[in-house]
């Protein structure tokens, strides 16, 4: 069944209407194969290796389902098939554009499809039979069928990391076709880079939802190596996005934009070889095979023949442009390329240099979050701080004068953030400067949106409310940006808020004692156990204790799986606006007579999720087409 | 002209580049790089091997696990493969659920002139195999456990 679409894949490709088809071929096929492997999971036929791999009798169907994407072969199969889907809807829009950018586009994802095809056929392959059939299978890794956010994190995260080839795609096309030239590579993948990189962020954010919900600990971010491999794409499609305006307003940084977007792509492809070869041990790491060579063949490959084709056109792309002067919008949107891109790299060298010294120096050695935190800090608060200026700033140059009306409100938003801050007894230096930048930036958007607003008030006589929906409508790529602007602002407060004024305690109680966290009393009522069909879940209830009463209840639990010696933890957190009580089981007495609590306060913890959905509404803005003004 | 001053301004954001990178080679990497030992090695390493944030990975020593739920004192010993190079453990928490002898661990901390390790992270080891959990240790038999010391008390 496999064989059918690379065989017409290679078909002529001088045939374009032909090899198009092939493109769609290719989906049905892969299509077919998907859908087959998910009837395969649902009806237990444990013949087939994937299923005998991950299914099981007594998990939910729900879980039987997303279980797709809860192993290495799945999860290849889930991608194929997603780039499939993305090519496709590539040829389907753009089949009628004359010139060669789009076949060549389609012929680029074809070969990154292949390489995904040969996975399916070799390493990866999840329909292999299985004899003599087993009766039941071992069921998904436990730590993936405890949550529901499984359901959303893994597609969200292949939707955001595949779509970057569309652009890539259409970069190596445009260089072949000589249509590098022109801009329209960049109209055409606008639309595509952006919904990528929002199912990105969304997806980083769903997964650092996750870790928070899942894994007990009460953190959201580690720089474990498999979030690093979902936020250095993120980083530089970031800067793409930027920059992509430069060249498209003032024709300028073309080259530049070339090697972001393969920079990109390559990084997805990356991440994946960290995440899926093993070499990482994770909950993303599903086996050791020989599966990692493969990706290091086509990340090389990819990298030559991008670089090669990037070399070659190099002396042909002049930019139309150059920088007037210091002060003004291209040199904010070049210093964020700059800081962004170093700070890629700095992950980057943090995460691979592990797994450099261990295969040179035969050392085996981790980078701790030190690190990370420290060389971090400074990039994250330089690029809080362009994001106030940027917005402020016109392109070509700018007056001081005109800069110091601009400037005024985000300097009292700096100020009174700075004082809140220091009056909640802030100290550390990055938290206050962070603070600060968040108020400098936050007022700095909120007015570059409220300007707009008072301009239609008062040409058009709207009132307000109408003045920003008709606003947003007329100009979504610009106002889609700042909204962005304010959801990474909201991220940026809830963890520098959550980190800075955490507080934790663990202590064993017995029924009827109670423990306290900055101000919060929980009380033990009980230590309970329950079966339940695929685990048994042993939990402790604890009442929430404000002024002697009763105000709720927090039920941390652990589920036992029988397949996996070490309990999952299951911690419940208790939300509000201000912040989160987070309680985990950490042990019980096998009689249930204590157990062993560990209680967090983290403050504004759920702006954090809140601003990825401004992140996302941002992006959705800015993809919507413009409907023409009135 | 256009091209030229483009040229420049990617030599700049190299340089820049290269430059934040060199910095961050020479004041971070060096001092945050944890090092991942077996507690043979970390004897072996003598005076050089304290105060130094270290990954230690072996197994718990039977029979030397204390565990003071008041306190939230936890100590135990980890030993090498070869079972003769043992290294003391201290924590604060509480083990995870299913901590047992023999089990495999990696501890994070810093190893002690006072030949205690001081642990900062507990992490259990978990291997791919399926083991069948013994009996009394697998959930169904503690709920079991825990539903009857509900019912007498």
């Amino acid at each position: 069944m496999f064989f059918i679409p690379f065989a017409i894949r290679r078909g002529r490709r001088d045939w374009v209407a032909l090899a198009y088809s092939a493109v769609y071929t290719n989906f049905l096929l892969i299509t077919v194969a998907t859908v087959a492997m998910v009837w395969a999971l649902v009806t237990h036929d444990f013949s087939v290796s994937y299923v005998s791999q991950v299914g099981s009798k007594a998990t939910p169907l729900f879980y039987t389902i997303i279980s797709l994407w809860g192993a290495l072969e799945g999860s290849i199969l889930f991608w194929a098939w997603v780039l499939a889907m993305y090519a496709a809807a590539v040829v389907w829009i753009n089949a009628n554009r004359p010139g060669n950018l789009v076949p060549y586009a389609a012929t680029a994802l074809m070969g990154i499809s292949l390489f995904f095809g040969i996975l399916l056929i070799g390493p990866a392959d999840p329909f292999k039979s299985v004899f003599p059939v087993p009766l039941d299978g071992p069921g998904p890794n436990p730590l993936l069928q405890n949550h529901i956010l499984m359901a959303v994190h893994p597609p969200l995260l292949y939707l955001g990391y595949v779509g970057m080839s569309v652009p890539f795609a259409f970069a190596v096309g445009a260089m072949l076709s000589g249509e590098v030239l022109t801009d329209d590579w960049i109209k055409i993948t606008r639309r595509w880079t952006l919904s990528s990189w929002g199912l990105l962020s969304a997806a980083i954010i769903a997964g650092m939802w996750w870790s928070y919900e899942v894994l007990g600990w009460g953190g959201y971010w580690a720089w474990d190596p498999v979030e690093n491999a979902s936020f250095m794409p993120w980083l530089t499609a970031t800067a793409f996005l930027h920059s992509v305006m430069v060249q498209e307003r003032r024709g300028m940084l073309r080259l530049w934009n070339l090697n972001l977007v393969v920079g990109t792509f390559v990084l997805t492809i990356l991440g994946t070889f960290l995440t899926r070869s093993g070499i990482i041990s994770s909950v993303h790491a599903f086996t050791t095979g020989t599966i990692g060579y493969y990706f290091l063949a086509f990340i090389a490959v990819t990298l030559l023949v991008a670089l090669a084709l990037v070399a070659g056109t190099s002396g042909r792309l002049k930019d139309e442009n150059r920088f007037d002067a210091p002060a003004s919008r291209e040199t904010v949107f070049l210093l964020n390329n700059l800081f962004l891109t170093a700070f890629m790299f700095t992950v980057l060298l943090g995460t691979l240099f592990p797994l450099v010294a261990e295969s040179v120096r035969g050392i085996k050695v981790s980078v701790g979050e030190p690190f990370f935190n420290r060389m971090s800090l400074p990039m994250i608060v330089a690029l809080l701080f362009l994001m106030g200026v940027g917005p402020a700033m016109p392109w070509k140059r700018t007056s001081m004068a005109e800069l110091k009306g601009k400037l005024l409100p985000p300097l009292i938003g700096a100020t009174v953030m700075l004082v809140i801050a220091v009056a909640f007894g802030a100290r550390n230096f990055y938290a206050l400067v962070t603070f600060t930048f968040v108020g400098f930036s936050g007022a700095s958007n909120k007015f570059e949106i409220w300007y707009g607003i008072r301009a239609r008030h008062r040409a058009h006589g709207e009132n307000y409310l109408t003045a920003l929906f008709r606003l947003m409508a007329g100009n979504r790529r610009r106002y889609g940006g700042y909204v962005a602007h304010l959801g990474i602002l909201t991220v940026a407060l809830g963890i520098a808020a959550s980190s800075t004024f955490r507080t934790e305690t663990e202590a064993t109680l017995k029924p009827g004692d109670s423990m306290t966290v900055s101000g919060h009393t929980v009380r033990l009522k009980q230590v309970w156990g329950r079966e339940e069909v695929q685990r048994s879940v042993i939990g402790a209830t604890l009442e929430i204790v404000k002024n002697g009463t009763v105000t709720g209840t927090i039920e941390p639990k652990m589920n036992f799986y029988p397949t996996s010696q070490q309990p999952v933890p299951t911690p419940q957190v208790k939300s509000s606006i201000a912040g989160d009580l987070y309680a985990n089981l950490q042990a019980f007495r096998p009689d249930g007579s204590s157990a062993t609590i560990r209680l967090i306060y983290e403050p504004m913890v759920p702006w954090i999720w809140f601003g990825g959905m401004i992140v996302v509404l941002g992006s959705v803005l800015s993809i919507l087409p413009t409907r023409s003004r009135a | 002209m256009a091209a030229v001053n483009s040229r420049k301004l990617a030599i700049v954001a190299v340089v820049g580049i290269i430059g934040t990178f060199a910095w961050l080679l020479y004041g971070g990497l060096d001092k945050n790089v944890v090092y991942f030992w077996t507690p043979k090695e970390l004897i072996a390493k003598g005076d050089a091997g304290f105060e130094k944030p270290v990954r230690l990975g072996g197994q718990v020593k039977p029979g030397t696990v204390k565990w003071d739920d008041k306190t939230l004192d936890l100590r135990f010993v980890i030993t090498d493969v070869d079972g003769v190079s043992d290294i003391a453990v201290h924590s604060k928490g509480a083990p995870p659920q299913m901590f047992r002898d023999a089990m495999g661990v990696v501890v994070e901390g810093r190893y002690g002139r006072d030949k205690v390790f001081q642990s900062s992270s507990l992490m259990v080891k978990h291997s791919n195999e399926y083991k069948a959990p013994k009996p009394g240790q697998n959930g169904k038999d503690m709920v079991k456990t825990l539903m009857q010391g509900n019912s007498t008390t």
